[in-house]
């Protein structure tokens, strides 16, 4: 090996790598995205390369945006990660959960580029989180759902028994339960974020169990397919708007959108004004969107849903406000108090009502 | 918990769904092991059969032309297997293994552009008067057509196997292959035709998945159902009965654990899951003792030289 | 016609020639595809090939190599033992997955102690592990004679649902929030696999690959073990004839390759991934045995194999980034590759004839 392959290998080791690295080109900013699955999966992916493309329509020649699909959790994201900054990127955004470690070696490495991991809680100097507060948008599906359904029981499928799924599980069946006393959550875990095949059976079986309300924190839209097969079925696109299965079933929507937020964070690596920080928009900040509600919705119902909407976004609201208590009956928030983020981003627990115990 | 709430006929009705796509794959892997020949490509031909048949599908309007279209597509992709471990006499394991991969990243090529677009329905069909039968008609007669080319196929290749000329030097040709070759018969040629069979019905098995039972496209969304398929022809020991009896496990252990879930029992997912593997090993270990069922020749590659 | 004639004895500059060949034809054909899809060709092919070694980033890319290659070179050396004796292991993926689960729950099992110890346990805990799970089939082949490809994949998926089940629940991290996965083994000093020496990727994974490749060679060239091995592949009858017991050979081939296997899972998840999470397993096992037949079940050939498995897995991600080439299309790139390395080996045994159409 020669004596500067020897030093600069040394110099990635001490931390001193960024002076080996590529200059952008033209005075373009680059952008690098991390992708867990295809950008045509039409459910996360998609949504943020969405975003990605908005930063490009945005800043046009002054941004050059660059993208790996389909990255494995771990070693391997670690790599491409590392390419991306090596090759020039001044901000990486890293889209999923299981990035979150991978981001933080690399960030380490290479101090003078700005990380934005998705969905996590670990941050650097260097390194910012980010997420959305998509369980605003469930309290709004809750509402709609629980005046729409007529057998009083809704179908929720979950991925998997975490934090941020039974979230969105309480704050659905909170909304639902206050327009509709006699409603019923029935919860099936489809152990995947994304598998079509699967989630179209969960549907079916919870269509088959009486279900008339679909509610879904999965990511495809076989669950609308075979909501349409059954006929008088409503559910809610997830992370799209999914807008081809509306006016029925599809009724409404939670929309991710990260466009704002990638676009804001690029501007502020462009200016020299980035700085990290742990960012949990909602409706307000435009980060979760709620889609079009359907003609098949009653004016009324679909008046109310929009207040609630309204009232979330200017803060007027809270989703998660007392008098309420735990499925096991324990006392949780008393009346008129809110739920801190600390308790929201590490829950655990079924609130009052909900029938059935969380996996383990 | 409410057990009440689960209806054994439409639990039924909707295992024999999740059934279909596994037994076409299933049937027709069988025939190309019945000839000997080991094709670990089933996912990789299901996925593109699935592309296949949706893109052919969403341009003519018509669901059965993309049907066609996803035997074709299937039983292309085959044929690269074939001339692989047929003329080139390359490993059948690593062929298979490969020719996943390469299914896999050709259906996420051709499918760009058809994420979101809905296929044309596949219309029910209710046999008349059968499916007016309490309890087996809804389950059996109110499916659609794939369901019973499936068990139609099911039977044809049971009877094909037993009873005729053909499916005796077939099986001849995957007992042992110089014998074969020595009597006359064209051992590469048989196992290409098998191989190309055992293609078109992974191909109608993805498309039935990407047509019927979702309907959608979207890439890797056949998510492991090929080697699924894989795993029922041996659970099956080579017989097409007996495939359809472990397509409805396998396929009915997902539909009985969601219909668990969603009735309030809590059941440990994870070991249910695991459950359709553990009893084709065990049932591998109980078939053992008849060492007759698995083909003799199964995995091993023929050149007329040897 | 055509016509395939065995050799009397394989081709030795065939057994060198065809790689070259099969790498040619792929550059042809990829080229074909990247040039269909609107690339340069040529930028494609170099891209891919050519800059993971020689660009301005090599000295990142190539430990990068290392890393990457290692697992596939400590499974498939192990699985070519098998191979060559006839006996088929192709659930290597399972005895990976459980390596890396028994290897490291005993290191989770010592949080948050340190000592020297540590880490030697947890190897020895992932080849046990590993070579029990492999020890399976084995046994049922020697005592019922059941069909050991069948039941070692079959054990590949029992072997994923046991690594869910971990994830979400023993091993989860009691400190991660809810998410699933397991602690971080980075972070654990005693358990971490980490580099020897820093920035040269070389890591307990990449020395035991090449003891292994060292070890294998030794084994099959000049020690008697080797040789029953290679004879009961060739000829089983002459083997049974030389005083070969099946069964031992059978167990031992088995026992190996699941031991190396497992060795590989746990490097990876005390080293270059760290945690036990749901998507931890990312294919080595199914892809080393691809590399076996690639490096034609030589020690050395598979090095080789695993170099450039490893090269194109790298390249293909920085195509990806730079060119913007979706990843379905590095997927049939490799897929590719392998068919014509595969087809192209027909060569060494065989050679084409041209023949006058026998009169029937």
């Amino acid at each position: 090996m020669k004596l500067t392959k020897l030093l600069t290998t040394a110099a990635i080791a001490l931390g001193l790598a960024t002076g080996a690295m590529a200059e952008s080109h033209g005075g373009k900013t680059k952008v690098g995205f991390v992708f867990v699955g295809p950008v045509g999966d039409g459910g996360w992916t998609y949504e943020h390369n969405k975003g990605r493309l908005a930063v490009e329509a945005e800043f046009g020649d002054k941004v050059e945006t660059v993208f790996v699909e389909n990255v494995p959790e771990g070693p391997d994201a670690e790599r491409v990660m590392t390419q991306m900054a090596l090759d020039g990127a001044k901000l990486i955004f890293t889209t999923s959960f299981g990035y979150m470690d991978p981001t933080l070696n690399v960030a380490k490495k290479f101090p003078k580029v700005k990380f934005e991991h998705a969905t996590g809680y670990k941050r650097d100097t260097n390194v910012s989180t980010y997420s959305a507060r998509f369980y605003e948008g469930r309290a709004v599906q809750g509402t709609i759902a629980g005046h729409l359904t007529k057998s009083n029981i809704v179908g929720y499928i979950g991925s998997y028994p975490i934090p941020e799924v039974i979230r969105g599980i309480n704050s659905a069946y909170i909304h639902a339960k206050k327009v509709n006393p006699d409603v019923q959550f029935k919860i099936v875990w489809a152990y995947t974020w994304f598998d079509p095949a699967k989630e179209a059976d969960a549907a079916k079986v919870l269509i088959e169990q009486g279900a008339d309300v679909i509610l879904q924190h999965t990511d495809s839209t076989a669950p609308q397919a075979a909501a349409q097969a059954a006929g008088n079925v409503y559910t809610f696109g997830q992370a799209s708007d999914m807008a081809e299965y509306g006016p029925m079933p599809r009724v409404s929507s939670i929309i991710d959108n990260w466009a704002p937020y990638y676009i804001a964070r690029t501007k502020a690596v462009m200016d020299g004004t980035w700085e990290s920080v742990d960012t949990w928009d909602g409706i307000g900040k435009g980060m979760v969107g709620i889609g079009e509600i359907s003609s098949a919705v009653p004016a009324d119902v679909k008046a109310e849903a929009l207040a609630l909407k309204d009232a979330i976004a200017s803060g007027a609201y809270a989703p998660f406000t007392g008098p309420l208590k735990k499925q096991d009956g324990s006392d949780w928030l008393a009346d008129g108090e809110t739920a801190d983020d600390g308790t929201l981003a590490g829950m655990n627990f079924y609130v009052e009502g909900i029938e059935g115990t969380i996996p383990n | 918990m409410d057990i009440s709430s689960i209806n054994p006929i439409l639990l039924l009705a909707s295992l024999i769904v999740a059934a279909t796509p596994l037994l076409l794959a299933a049937i027709g892997e069988l025939v190309v092991e019945k000839a000997g020949v080991l094709n670990l490509g089933v996912e990789g031909m299901m996925i593109t059969g699935a592309i296949c048949g949706f893109a052919i599908a969403v341009n003519t309007g018509s669901p059965v032309l993309g049907l066609a279209a996803a035997a074709v597509g299937g039983a292309v992709l085959s044929l690269l297997f074939a001339l692989l471990t047929q003329y080139a006499l390359a490993n059948q394991v690593a062929s298979g293994l490969a020719l996943t991969l390469f299914g896999l990243g050709l259906s996420a090529l051709l499918g760009q552009g058809y994420q979101g677009v809905k296929p044309p329905a596949f219309p029910q069909v209710d046999i008349p008067l059968l499916a007016d039968i309490p309890v087996l008609g809804p389950i059996l007669f109110t499916q659609d057509p794939v369901v019973y080319l499936a068990f139609a196929m099911t039977a044809a290749t049971w009877a094909v196997l037993k009873y005729t000329r053909a499916g005796l030097i077939l099986r001849a040709v995957g007992e042992n292959h110089d014998a074969a070759h020595a009597l006359g018969y064209k051992v590469v040629r048989i196992r290409v035709l098998a191989i190309l069979f055992g293609g078109a019905c992974a191909g109608l098995g993805g498309a039935y998945i990407s047509l019927i039972r979702v309907p959608q496209w979207t890439e890797g969304m056949t998510a492991g159902i090929g080697w699924i398929a894989l795993a029922l022809v041996v659970f099956a020991s080579w017989k097409p009965w007996r495939v359809l009896l472990g397509a409805c496990l396998f396929g009915g252990v997902n539909v009985l654990q969601l219909n668990l879930q969603a009735a309030g029992v809590a059941i440990p997912v994870e070991y249910l899951a695991m459950s359709p593997y553990l009893i084709t090993i065990l049932v591998l270990v109980i078939m053992s003792a008849d060492r007759s069922s698995a083909p003799a020749a199964l995995g091993r590659s023929f050149h007329a030289s040897q | 016609m055509l016509r395939l004639e065995k050799r009397p004895q394989p081709s030795q500059l065939w057994t060198y020639l065809t790689p070259l060949v099969a790498v040619i034809a792929t550059m042809i054909a990829g080229g074909a595809l990247f040039a269909f899809l609107g690339e340069d060709p040529l930028v494609a092919i170099r891209t891919i090939f050519w800059d993971p070694l020689f660009s301005e980033f090599a000295f990142y890319y190539r430990p990068q190599l290392l890393v990457k290659g290692a697992p596939l070179v400590l499974i498939a050396i192990g699985l070519s033992l098998g191979f060559r004796a006839g006996i088929w292991n192709i659930g290597a993926e399972g005895q990976y997955i459980v390596g890396a689960l028994c290897g490291a729950g005993v290191g989770l099992a010592f949080y948050p102690i340190e000592g020297w110890y540590i880490f030697p346990l947890m190897v020895l805990a992932g080849a046990v592990g590993g070579m029990v799970w492999a020890m399976i089939p084995a046994v049922l082949k020697v005592r019922f004679g059941t069909n050991e490809i069948l039941v070692s994949l079959m054990l590949v998926y029992v072997a994923e649902q046991l690594l869910a089940s971990m994830s979400l629940g023993l091993l989860k991290n009691p400190q991660g929030f809810g998410f699933p996965g397991s602690r971080n083994l980075q972070q654990y000093a005693s358990a971490h696999n980490a580099e020897l020496i820093a920035g040269t990727g070389m890591h307990w994974g990449v020395v035991a690959a090449f003891i292994a490749v060292i070890f294998s060679y030794i084994l099959l060239n000049r020690h008697m073990l080797g040789f029953h091995i290679r004879l009961t592949g060739q000829a089983p009858r002459a083997a049974r004839f030389a005083g070969v017991v099946p069964a031992r050979l059978i167990l031992i081939c088995l026992g190996a390759s699941g031991a190396l296997a497992g060795l590989a899972g746990l490097f990876e998840v005390a080293g270059p991934s760290g945690q036990v999470s749901i998507n931890f397993n990312t294919g080595y096992g199914f892809t080393a045995i691809i590399v076996a037949f690639l490096g034609r079940l030589h020690p050395v050939g598979i090095l080789l194999a695993g170099g450039l498995m490893a090269l194109t897995y790298i390249g293909g991600e920085i195509a990806q980034s730079n060119l913007g080439l979706p990843s379905a299309a590095i997927q049939l790139f490799q897929g590719m590759l392998l068919f014509f390395l595969l087809a192209v080996d027909v060569l060494t045994n065989y050679r084409i004839r041209l023949k006058q159409r026998e009169v029937a």
